[in-house]
């Protein structure tokens, strides 16, 4: 039920995704901004590395039964026999050992401490992080727009709530947040996801929370409430969309934070289980190679540049975003 | 006669943007002779604050530019400067005064913090600077100048803001002032107060203006001359009284007909068709043909000449000899004061 | 301002007050007290005796509600008790902790508030160039890369291949300097890229308001509107985020702390993690918190200080 999960929400978000896209490009305002999108060539390079990142998570994320195990895609192009131990990429015979043994295939990044390839634990990391990513995100927007939006709009009372659960979370210290919730859930990818999404709500609920304040007391949602347009139709067909361009750019943006704080929770050993892939696990395990004799790289170049790229990409892309969607947030 | 304090010839500003090249000021002439006010008037978007940027040369990089053309001040071309030649010019020979007193003083810093700031970065010493300043907000009919100089600029109204940017554009006694919209953002009894206090300083100094507004009432009251601007051209240019009397261009006559005052009660206000054309993309001859009531064939594929009738400039055929095929004139007349 | 100060103090308790219901409940609600004594207990399989005896000592095996009380005066009063793994005294270890841990942080702190800032008016002052274009580039570049790479690899490149500084450890005294050295340059490094944009973008903000035009047209110079008109305004964002992070100067960097051998607050914290240590947890939690309400208070006093517009009341 687990991994039906999640694999099944990846699918379902990028579908989910596809359509909004699709939909949205005959909106006049949203036209607008995929013109000015295109045109950042940028911007489609990092979409395209997205893109092919998503599609490896994909592969990832098909898979069947064989003998006692599930196997995916990616396991049944990729994985490779497993060594003895460490071997450089390309490399024959394995190193760090006294007597080298002759290798069992080829690698084309190498191995690592329990002889794994490199590559396809890479690989393998791929899905940890999009799910890191994108899981969190699906958690955290509808908390923080149901918040956001009911504190900004209703005022008051409700306001006063809201602001003081905020508040209280917004005073733990994030990383110290995050560690004591690790611990108590314990390690696995569904609980980090909860445990991000705990930490990171609270700064899109401000943020929905100010821009419902903005929206509110403008001349046409005054006007819809002389009409006797009841609250639930006001926000879902006023307020909202105006929410939508501030929130889909600060969701992308906070996607990299996400990753890059899987890689730091599972190098604390708060993160994934030890057995699920992650480039934070990798990191964590390649941390005492540099001081060995000869130095073993590979593993650690491979996951930090991996992980490097995606974040570089959502970072790009979603600077890009926020010049299409509105050029008055410009920084320049 | 004596040689004009300013004298812009061909003056062409361009705005690269991602539609576009935007021609915001696209040949544009005019001179302003040694205590003289010439108003400079228009809708929004047809170029005449852009104009006046360009005269400072603060056209906003990178994205505009300014093309071609001369902006000669004492004698000298301005386009000619170097960058801090031209800071020289700046807030000493020529000063400016924006339209939004809200946010053109800066937050952070007092006001006599800011008014001495003026006077020194043009080599005032301090002292001196602070008891001038004192003096300018006095003579901008300021109460408490001392009380003022401790202030910040959100502990004042907006009148009283303006006025310190009249006192700051006025420090060092520059020979023109180039006033954008200064009461537009202001209340109509303040309105007043400030232009008579710029009229009062002009007689004290001897300075000339240059007036920007879409406000004809206030053209009436301080200009001696008036420029019309469309589309970054300037379509008619006359004595203030002359064109009061008889408007010639087209669009002069739509902006007084439009004026409520003109009409008698029961009627239906009278308006200009259609809008202001995109910067990007003006029209190929005449700009203002598309709304032009008056127009006919040539209009649309001759760009007019920018003629001397009468003692006044006109950009239109219709006043133009040399053009074969236009109506006769005695009939565009009547139908303009019907 | 000082009635201001006492009111927000105030209004921190019932925040506090939220903090260690939730604490609690992450603790001691969520989490079986058995489990906890069978991680910390050495024997393989502790026999039920073993497992109470553990319990009573650590007082875990009370009602949740007397267990809640005395949480909340400890919390309150300060006293952290004992580590559930070593069995010392939690004020104790951190009091030792704060030390070490502000000397690296602040060395860090001050060098990166210098240059972050000064490479940001130096990318203001260009903007619209290549040198800015370049250099915010550059800076999104920077910030994509994690901070374990920084430290694993400048920790190599500093300590092992170059030799300068002692790869870990620490001295206290006079010699700390070698031992902080690297640390503090590897902070500084690895905060620059998303420190030097947010501050960039701070700035080119300040640069497109309107005062600015009206200073240009009285004539000051370029440098003048940056180092003048734009820095000023542009202090006041920017102390934000360096007025909360001063009082995490103690707490320090976990990840430094541990790779370094710093024996301040964050390894104590990262030490407890690893060996499941839930009440050196909640104390730090706690102590963050408190911290956190401290800095947010400066905050609002330096707006105060800095912006003739803003009002304490």
């Amino acid at each position: 039920m687990h991994s039906f999960l999640l694999n099944a929400v990846p699918v379902v978000v990028v579908g989910l995704l596809v359509a909004a896209v699709l939909r949205a490009r005959r909106e006049p305002l949203w036209a607008e901004a995929f013109r000015r999108l295109r045109r950042n060539r940028v911007a489609m390079v990092a979409l395209c590395v997205i893109g092919i990142y998503g599609l490896i998570g994909f592969m990832d994320s098909i898979g069947w039964q064989r003998d006692d195990a599930r196997v995916t895609v990616i396991d049944w192009l990729f994985q490779r026999p497993r060594e003895r131990t460490y071997s450089a990429p390309l490399a024959t015979m394995t190193t760090g050992e006294p007597r080298p043994h002759k290798l069992l295939g080829r690698h084309l990044l190498g191995t690592d401490g329990v002889g794994d390839d490199v590559l396809y634990l890479t690989l393998k990391g791929v899905r940890t992080g999009l799910i890191v990513g994108g899981f969190t995100s699906l958690i955290v927007t509808p908390l923080a727009l149901l918040f956001g939006m009911l504190a900004g709009y209703f005022g008051r009372r409700v306001d006063d709530v809201v602001q003081y659960i905020y508040t209280v979370l917004d005073s733990i210290p994030g990383i110290l947040l995050l560690i004591a919730l690790m611990m108590v859930l314990g390690r696995g990818l569904v609980q980090l996801c909860v445990a991000l999404g705990v930490t990171s709500w609270v700064g899109l609920c401000r943020l929905m929370r100010g821009e419902t304040l903005k929206h509110r007391d403008r001349e046409y949602v005054r006007a819809a409430r002389a009409l006797g347009v009841g609250h639930a139709r006001i926000l879902a067909r006023h307020i909202l969309p105006n929410l939508l361009p501030v929130l889909i750019i600060q969701v992308t943006l906070g996607f990299s934070g996400l990753v890059l704080a899987e890689a730091i929770l599972s190098y604390l050993q708060l993160g994934v289980e030890a057995g699920v892939g992650s480039w934070g696990n990798m990191i964590d395990a390649a941390r005492m190679e540099l001081a060995r004799e000869p130095i073993i790289w590979w593993n650690l170049v491979s996951a930090s540049t991996a992980l490097f790229i995606l974040v570089l990409a959502f970072n790009l892309f979603g600077d890009a975003l926020r010049d299409a969607i509105d050029p008055r947030l410009r920084s320049s | 006669m004596e040689e004009p304090l300013l004298q812009v010839e061909e003056l062409r500003t361009y705005l690269r943007s991602p539609s576009g090249l935007a021609r915001a000021v696209d040949g544009v002439s005019f001179s302003i002779a040694r205590g003289e006010t010439l108003g400079l008037v228009g809708e929004s978007g047809c170029g005449k604050s852009m104009t006046a940027l360009s005269i400072m040369q603060l056209v906003p990089e990178p994205a505009g530019y300014i093309a071609s053309g001369k902006i000669l001040f004492k004698g000298s071309d301005l386009l000619d400067r170097t960058w801090e030649e031209m800071r020289e010019v700046r807030g000493r020979e020529i000063g400016m005064i924006f339209q939004e007193p809200m946010t053109s003083l800066n937050p952070v810093f007092t006001i006599g913090n800011q008014l001495v700031e003026s006077m020194v970065v043009h080599g005032m010493p301090s002292p001196k600077a602070r008891r001038r300043a004192v003096e300018l907000l006095k003579r901008v009919e300021l109460d408490e100048p001392e009380k003022l100089m401790r202030q910040y600029p959100h502990e004042l109204s907006g009148g009283m803001r303006q006025r310190v940017m009249i006192a700051m554009a006025l420090a060092n006694e520059p020979d023109l002032l180039i006033a954008d919209e200064p009461t537009t953002a202001l209340d109509v009894t303040v309105q007043a107060q400030i232009l008579s206090l710029i009229r009062n300083l002009q007689a004290d100094t001897g300075m000339s203006v240059l007036l920007i507004t879409h406000d004809l009432g206030i053209v009436a009251e301080m200009a001696d001359h008036v420029a019309v601007m469309y589309a970054g051209q300037i379509v008619e240019y006359a004595a203030v009284t002359e064109l009061f009397a008889s408007p010639c261009h087209p669009y002069t006559r739509g902006l007084f007909q439009s004026l409520p005052a003109r009409v008698r009660r029961g009627q239906d206000l009278a308006t200009l068709e259609g809008t202001v054309p995109e910067a990007e993309a003006w029209p190929p001859a005449c700009r203002f043909e598309p709304r032009c009531p008056y127009r006919w064939a040539t209009c649309a594929t001759k760009p007019p000449r920018y003629l001397a009738v009468d003692g006044r400039r006109v950009r239109c055929h219709l006043y133009d000899p040399q053009v074969a095929d236009r109506p006769a004139h005695g009939a565009a007349a009547e139908e303009a004061d019907r | 301002m000082l009635r201001y100060v006492v009111r927000r103090v105030l209004y921190a308790v019932p925040i506090l007050l939220g903090v260690s219901i939730v604490t609690f409940v992450l603790f001691y609600a969520t989490s079986s007290p058995e489990q906890m004594a069978r991680r910390n207990l050495s024997a393989k399989n502790p026999t039920k005796e073993q497992i109470q005896e553990w319990l009573h000592v650590h007082g875990y095996d009370k009602p949740l509600a007397v267990q809640f009380r005395k949480h909340m005066t400890e919390l309150f009063l300060f006293r952290f008790g004992k580590s559930d793994t070593t069995g010392e005294s939690i004020g104790a270890r951190m009091r030792a902790g704060m030390g070490p841990s502000l000397a690296v942080a602040s060395l860090a702190f001050i060098a990166a508030l210098l240059t972050d800032i000064t490479f940001a008016l130096v990318l203001a002052y260009f903007r619209g160039t290549y040198v800015d274009l370049w250099g915010t580039f550059q800076c999104v570049l920077l910030m994509s890369i994690t901070a374990l790479v920084y430290i694993m690899g400048g920790q190599f490149v500093l300590g092992k291949v170059l030799k300068y500084f002692p790869l870990a450890g620490y001295q206290s005294g006079l010699h700390a300097w070698k031992f902080v050295l690297m640390p503090a340059i590897i902070g500084v490094v690895s905060g620059f890229g998303s420190s030097v944009r947010f501050y960039r973008t701070v700035m080119l903000e300040e640069m497109n308001q309107d005062y600015v035009r009206t200073a240009r047209a009285k004539g000051v110079s370029e440098s003048a509107i940056l180092f003048k008109h734009v820095l000023k305004n542009a202090s006041i964002p920017i102390l934000t985020s360096v007025v909360l992070s001063i009082p995490f100067l103690l707490t320090g960097s976990l990840l430094l702390e541990s790779f370094f051998g710093i024996p301040g607050l964050g390894s104590l914290t990262v030490d407890a993690i690893n060996g499941q240590d839930f009440a050196v947890v909640r104390a730090m939690v706690f102590l963050g918190t408190a911290l956190y309400i401290i800095g947010a208070i400066l905050t609002d006093i330096s707006y105060a200080l800095v912006d003739p517009r803003v009002r304490l009341e």
